[in-house]
């Protein structure tokens, strides 16, 4: 049972409508006066906080509806039809892309309204808007698509303006080289994604490629392709969600300006992965087996990210890998299956995550663009507003008992536990002591002890209202945001889960009580332990370390980059090398040139009779009218 | 008697052969070539008469009129050349040359 309502096309298309006018702004005066920053600012945020209200719209029309009757749609127009594929430009409303529309819109604008602070007298103003509209109208567009190919619109629409907002500062040539990784490697997982799509289409799209047609015929779909489908849909959540071995792209995005790490890391592009396998989820129920490489891959990037993240001096690169490790934990939760679980972490993830990027953002501000956490410290009295939210932040982040990242983030670990994967626990629990120890290493040593660099230190201040405040109502979100999905333990009622439950596929595990006990208990005892350790080692006075053995080894990252280069990069540039200097010059090019030589000599030979005097043009005029004059006369007979 | 007049004919228009490919000053070249109209004109005239035809003295009137034509364009091309180079030897305006 679905409704049709209209105004659903219009959340994606304001913020686009929002990205072709600053456009078009920013492109009539490029050469000529400039428009002031802030009818900029007004327009850019216009069309994002409009689609909020929108989607707040469309929540309450959908809570207003009975709960299996929980579907909107609304069909722009047909695309394109070939044979048996009929795919609409059509939006889908349901409890899982509402929830998604929420938070991407809410976060969205108050990324947008940093934004007008953050980038004041930046001299392409305009273009930072146009470009974050257009990357959050494409989200709108993935979220809201009510079937793969509409989602794929989306899905390459946030790849694109990842890369043109990652080289925003086009002008160092490492923000460029940044930008051209993220890209490429986002290509890399979207063939992964088209494949996906190919074989969907070949097992069960016969009878209509949406989501609710699909998921109407999806016990048609044969075990081997459901299960080629999964992974090679899992290929490419791993390019956009940043996860093994394609997360090479995220830590290096952050030479983006700090509002779009935030937009990338919170509200768009690295959370559609995870949308999308909770979105196939009527797919993904039926193999266990692709849920499991799911699962298995998501916490090992977790680790991986973690320990990378207990390593780096790049105050955005930390956050940049807590990201990776929490997107590691969301497909855990997706992939054992407590698809609810791993959408909540996204939902609670954005806030905090928002949060602690815009935090970063304000004292790389304060600071003159220092990213370097060792030339901080003691800025808790210079920040007074970015500290405390930082602080809730992190604790969210860390897994602080009441915090939303705690109880989405047990909700996963719970859910592995009373499923079987005691490994996935195990190192769950793990990582979520490290995520405590990153977090407060760096909180404690930007904001604690003393300052390092005293002339930065002084030249420090407080970021201006319409920065601080978006933190402030994040700040509240990371509180309270995880009140939403109070599991039963705690007295609540677990609404995020059941509001999600007409959207996905899940059966909710019954562990009982002690397991669910041990989960909670376990990860409050990581989260204690983590911080005591961070609490010892960086609130005294530590100066930034000799990068030596070991610690060398992790601050590079394993040297997985360099790996990637030699292996896969050099090759390529090795054949591009041989094809340029052996295979055109000689093979390909070689007749080319001969043909080219050839007239050349032909018109050596014949040049000799252009002598260029009048008179011997005339000689020749005579000369061939003779002779034309004979042959005439001699066919005449004469 | 026709054969009077197409050899005088004949020998004009060799003579003006011979002048365009031989001399080198633009103007005796043009004469030349009037020359060569003319010994192309008194054979049709020559021939107009032989026949009883008026066909051959239209044509000679008709080369008239370009000739006139032609001569004035050609003696404003010859000013312009001598204005260019200041001189009206052939050989100067060689750029053609291969």
């Amino acid at each position: 049972m679905t409704h049709t309502v209209t105004y659903l096309g219009f959340i994606p298309l304001l913020p686009l409508a929002g990205a072709l006018v600053l456009g078009l702004m920013y492109l009539s005066t490029c050469r000529g006066k400039q428009i002031s920053e802030r009818i900029y600012g007004v327009l850019g945020c216009a069309g994002p906080v409009l689609s909020f209200f929108m989607a707040v719209k469309v929540f309450f029309a959908l809570m207003s509806l009975p709960a299996q009757e929980r579907f909107l749609t609304h069909k722009a127009f047909t695309w394109f039809a070939v044979g048996d594929l009929n795919v609409s430009m059509g939006f889908l409303a349901d409890p899982l892309s509402s929830l998604m529309l929420l938070f991407v819109t809410f976060v969205g604008s108050l990324i947008h309204i940093y934004s007008i602070g953050y980038m004041a007298g930046d001299k392409n103003y305009g273009k930072f808007f146009a470009y974050l509209n257009l990357f959050l109208g494409s989200m709108l567009i993935l979220v809201l698509g009510d079937g793969p190919v509409v989602m794929f619109v989306g899905w390459e629409g946030v790849g694109l303006c990842s890369y043109l907002l990652i080289s925003f500062w086009s002008e160092d040539s490492e923000n460029v080289v940044a930008g051209n990784k993220a890209f490429i490697v986002n290509r890399i997982g979207d063939l992964g994604f088209v494949l996906g799509m190919a074989f969907l289409f070949w097992g069960i799209g016969a009878d209509g490629f949406d989501y609710l047609s699909l998921k109407a015929n999806a016990h048609h779909l044969t075990a081997p392709i459901g299960l080629t489908v999964c992974l090679l849909l899992f290929v490419g959540a791993t390019g956009k969600s940043a996860q093994i071995p394609l997360y090479v792209w995220l830590p290096d995005a952050m030479a983006g300006p700090t509002p779009v790490s935030a937009l990338i890391h919170a509200a768009t592009m690295v959370t559609a992965g995870v949308y999308m396998v909770a979105r196939f989820s009527f797919i993904y129920a039926q193999v266990p087996a692709a849920g499991e490489v799911v699962a298995w891959i998501g916490i090992l990037t977790a680790l991986l990210a973690a320990i990378f993240a207990m390593f780096q001096s790049d105050i955005k690169k930390i956050l940049a890998y807590s990201t990776v490790s929490q997107l590691g934990y969301m497909f855990a939760g997706v992939g054992v299956a407590a698809y609810s679980a791993g959408i909540f972490h996204v939902f609670t993830h954005a806030f905090f995550k928002a949060l602690l990027f815009l935090g970063a953002g304000s004292v790389i501000l304060a600071l003159h663009h220092q990213q370097n956490i060792w030339k901080m410290g003691g800025l808790q009295s210079k920040l007074p507003i970015t500290y405390w939210t930082m602080l809730i932040g992190g604790l969210a982040l860390a897994g602080c008992p009441p915090f939303a990242g705690f109880i989405s983030k047990d909700e996963i670990l719970y859910s592995a536990l009373a499923t079987g994967h005691v490994g996935i626990w195990a190192i769950g629990v793990l990582v979520a002591g490290m995520t405590a120890y990153y977090t407060f290493r760096m909180i404690f040593v930007v904001f604690h002890g003393s300052p390092r660099d005293q002339e930065a230190y002084d030249h420090a201040h407080e970021s201006p209202k319409v920065m601080t405040i978006p933190l402030l109502i994040l700040a509240a979100g990371s509180l309270f945001a995880g009140s939403a999905n109070i599991p039963a333990i705690f007295g609540g009622h677990q609404r995020v889960s059941h509001w999600l439950a007409p959207s996905l596929v899940e059966h909710h595990p019954h562990g009982g009580l002690g397991l669910e006990i041990l989960a909670i208990g376990a990860s409050i005892l990581a989260f204690v332990i983590g911080i005591s350790i961070a609490y010892r080692k960086f609130t005294v006075k530590v100066d930034e370390p000799d990068y030596q053995g070991l610690y060398n080894f992790c601050y590079h990252k394993f040297y997985v980059d360099e790996l990637y280069h030699w292996v896969i990069v050099a090759p390529y540039q090795f054949a591009g090398k041989a094809i340029s200097r052996v295979l055109e010059p000689y093979v390909t090019d070689a007749p080319v040139q001969a043909s080219g030589w050839l007239y050349r000599m032909c018109g050596l030979a014949f040049k000799v009779v252009q002598v260029g005097y009048v008179r011997i043009y005339a000689v020749y005029m005579v000369i061939g009218l003779s002779i034309l004059s004979l042959l005439v006369s001699r066919s005449l007979n004469f | 008697m026709i054969t009077h007049y197409m050899s005088l004919s004949v020998i004009l228009f060799c003579l003006g052969i011979l002048g365009v490919v031989s001399r080198r000053n633009v103007f005796i070249v043009f004469m030349s070539i009037e020359l060569m109209l003319n010994a192309a004109n008194l054979g049709f005239v020559a021939m107009s008469r032989l026949h009883v035809n008026m066909d051959g003295h239209v044509l000679a009137l008709m080369v008239m009129a370009v000739a006139a034509a032609e001569a004035a364009l050609a003696l404003a091309v010859i000013i312009l050349l001598h204005k260019h180079k200041g001189n009206l030897d052939t050989n100067i305006f060689s750029l053609l040359k291969g």
